[in-house]
């Protein structure tokens, strides 16, 4: 068994540092290092607006899609209908990782016992990651308010939020167990040797662990539930897709596609920045402490 | 009756037989060493003494009491048997502090102040108390090894295992942890220890057993094993202990 005390913090940090220049960060190189970033930035930018520019295509798909007018007209609808994006993704989220954290600790169930359950997690992280997201929406959208069954929604907002709930926790679950295995199975044994019973081994000591490795991963999944939002539209629900096509049909544009898509962007760009941030502090906390599991 | 009865234990992990039928008693207070070669099985034994590995035959009594009986409340009876790990197996995520109670708090219900209380006195018998804030990863091996016998202790087991407590230390740590346990076995804390550190088995140890292939092969006071063992293979093992300096 390789001993966690034969790891020398100091080598580890060093390792991380020189990783860390290879990604965004360019304090380290001081002012020298960030002149050759913005020289080498513009004139990569230069070359492709000049290619693109230069295209015999440009004059027509500038107009189509770039219409600044058509942007800007189309805005502030489009804007108003994305609320409503930002509203599923919220309450969706919330309830996937619930239900998918659920989902991963059924999957992780030892012993003979527990195999239905085990099989039960197993189908339905398949079914969901297998089936196209776009067909459970219209399924449960148009089919579960079709059944007309007493104290059932029949909002298609409702089903077709269920419906990306169900699908992406089957993603989400995925990511928890990936983290749950990969803490080492000695933290359990050093858990159930206190007398702790399985699920609070795994509630303080797993889980916690688990969580903190796969939260980068877990915020990729939120940035692709937040774009998918937009399939709700094709239930014929008015959200920024749906308002963004009913004005290209209106103008004989694109620019408002482009309006939408600089709304998802405002939200999903955030998103991964933060992403980054919460690992930069992480690793740092652990620094600061000298720990690096 | 002992404080500890091994009868007849086996157990196998696929076709490998790891341990053939382990007879082992400890009274109360008793510190008794396991030694013998990688492989043999040590770990094995004491991880089934814990009811970390179920046996496949045989039985463990604890005070008299079948622990490996079929419905036993294995939580209870883990919280009244310590194991403290080679590797320490802290959990990272946890100050010092939140390692010590976590047992206490979880596992016999304590309330806070209580469990805090207990787990401050031992980090400050243990010389720990200004570390109590820090997370494992920032103690130097020894500490971290002493914050795991410090855990095991703060749940006040009837029996500590200690299961090669020092291989994974730097040589210069290995002094206070082995003090640790000295300490403990004055106290009358009864141990079952399995090590490869033999000047400490001799020192501490009421009896010691050598393990080889799964079998007790040989038991006594530490003064006839290593002076004048009966068995060729024990006789083997010292010699290859004392041509690699540990003894
Ligand atoms: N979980 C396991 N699954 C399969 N085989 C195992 C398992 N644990 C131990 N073994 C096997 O059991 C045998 C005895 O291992 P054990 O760890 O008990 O020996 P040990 O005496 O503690 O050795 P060391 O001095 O190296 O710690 C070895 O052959 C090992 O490969
Ligand atoms: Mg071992």
């Amino acid at each position: 068994m390789a001993s966690e005390g034969d790891r020398r913090p100091d080598l580890e940090v060093e390792a991380r540092r020189s990783r860390l220049l290879g990604g965004l960060s360019l304090e380290a190189e001081g002012a020298r290092g960030v002149a050759i970033a913005l020289l080498s930035t513009a004139l990569f930018l230069t070359v492709i607006v000049v290619a693109i520019s230069q295209s015999p295509g440009w004059p027509e798909v500038h107009r189509v899609f770039f219409g600044w007018h058509d942007i800007t007209s189309t805005f502030p609808e489009i804007a108003r209908a994305f609320v409503l994006n930002v509203k599923i993704f919220v309450v969706c989220e919330v309830f996937i990782l619930v239900f998918a954290l659920l989902i991963a600790v059924l999957r992780s169930l030892p012993g003979p016992v527990f195999f239905p359950l085990r099989a039960l997690a197993i189908i339905y992280t398949d079914l969901a990651r297998g089936v196209p997201t776009i067909l459970v929406i219209a399924l449960l959208g148009f089919g579960a308010p079709a059944l007309q069954l007493q104290g059932v929604p029949t909002s298609r907002v409702f089903w077709a939020g269920v419906g990306l709930v169900l699908i992406y926790s089957g993603y989400v679950a995925e990511v928890y167990r990936a983290g749950i295995e990969s803490v080492h199975p000695s933290q359990e044994a050093a858990a159930r040797s206190l007398g702790l019973s399985r699920a609070k081994a795994l509630r303080f000591v797993i889980l916690p662990q688990a969580v903190r490795r796969v939260i980068p991963p877990l915020l990729n999944d939120f940035i692709g539930l937040q774009k998918d939002t937009a399939l709700v539209g094709t239930l014929g629900v008015i959200e920024a897709f749906n308002q963004s096509q009913i004005d290209a049909n209106a103008t004989f544009t694109f620019g408002s596609y482009l309006a939408a898509a600089v709304l998802f962007v405002a939200i999903t760009i955030p998103l991964a920045r933060f992403t980054d941030v919460l690992i930069a502090r992480d690793r740092r906390r652990r620094q600061a402490s000298g720990a690096f599991a | 009756m002992s404080a500890l009865a091994l009868e007849g234990v086996h157990k196998s992990f696929g076709a490998n037989e790891v341990l053939r039928g382990i007879d082992l008693s400890l009274e109360e207070e008793e510190v008794v060493c396991l030694i013998g070669a990688s492989g043999s099985g040590k770990s094995t034994l004491l991880r089934c003494v814990n009811l970390l590995e179920p046996l496949d035959a045989g039985r463990i009594l604890l005070h008299g009491e079948e622990i490996t009986r079929r419905g036993v409340d294995v939580n209870h009876i883990r919280q009244r048997i310590g194991i403290v790990f080679q590797a320490f197996n802290l959990f990272p995520h946890m100050t010092v502090l939140r390692n010590v109670m976590l047992g206490p708090r979880e596992a016999l219900k304590l309330g806070r102040e209580e469990a805090e209380a207990r787990a401050l006195e031992l980090l400050g018998r243990f010389g720990l108390a200004d570390r109590r804030d820090d997370y494992p990863d920032r103690l130097s091996g020894g500490q971290q090894q002493r914050v795991a016998i410090v855990r095991a202790l703060a749940m006040r087991p009837q029996l500590l295992l200690l299961d090669e407590v020092t291989s994974a230390l730097d040589p210069e740590l290995v002094g206070e942890v082995l003090n640790v346990i000295r300490e403990l076995a004055e106290g009358g804390m009864t141990m079952l220890i399995a090590t490869h550190e033999m000047g400490f088995a001799r020192e501490v140890a009421s009896r010691v057993c050598f393990l080889d292939a799964g079998l007790i092969l040989e038991e006594g006071p530490p003064e006839e094993i290593f002076s004048h063992p009966k068995e060729p293979r024990t006789r083997q093992f010292l010699e290859r202990i004392v041509q690699a300096g540990r003894l």
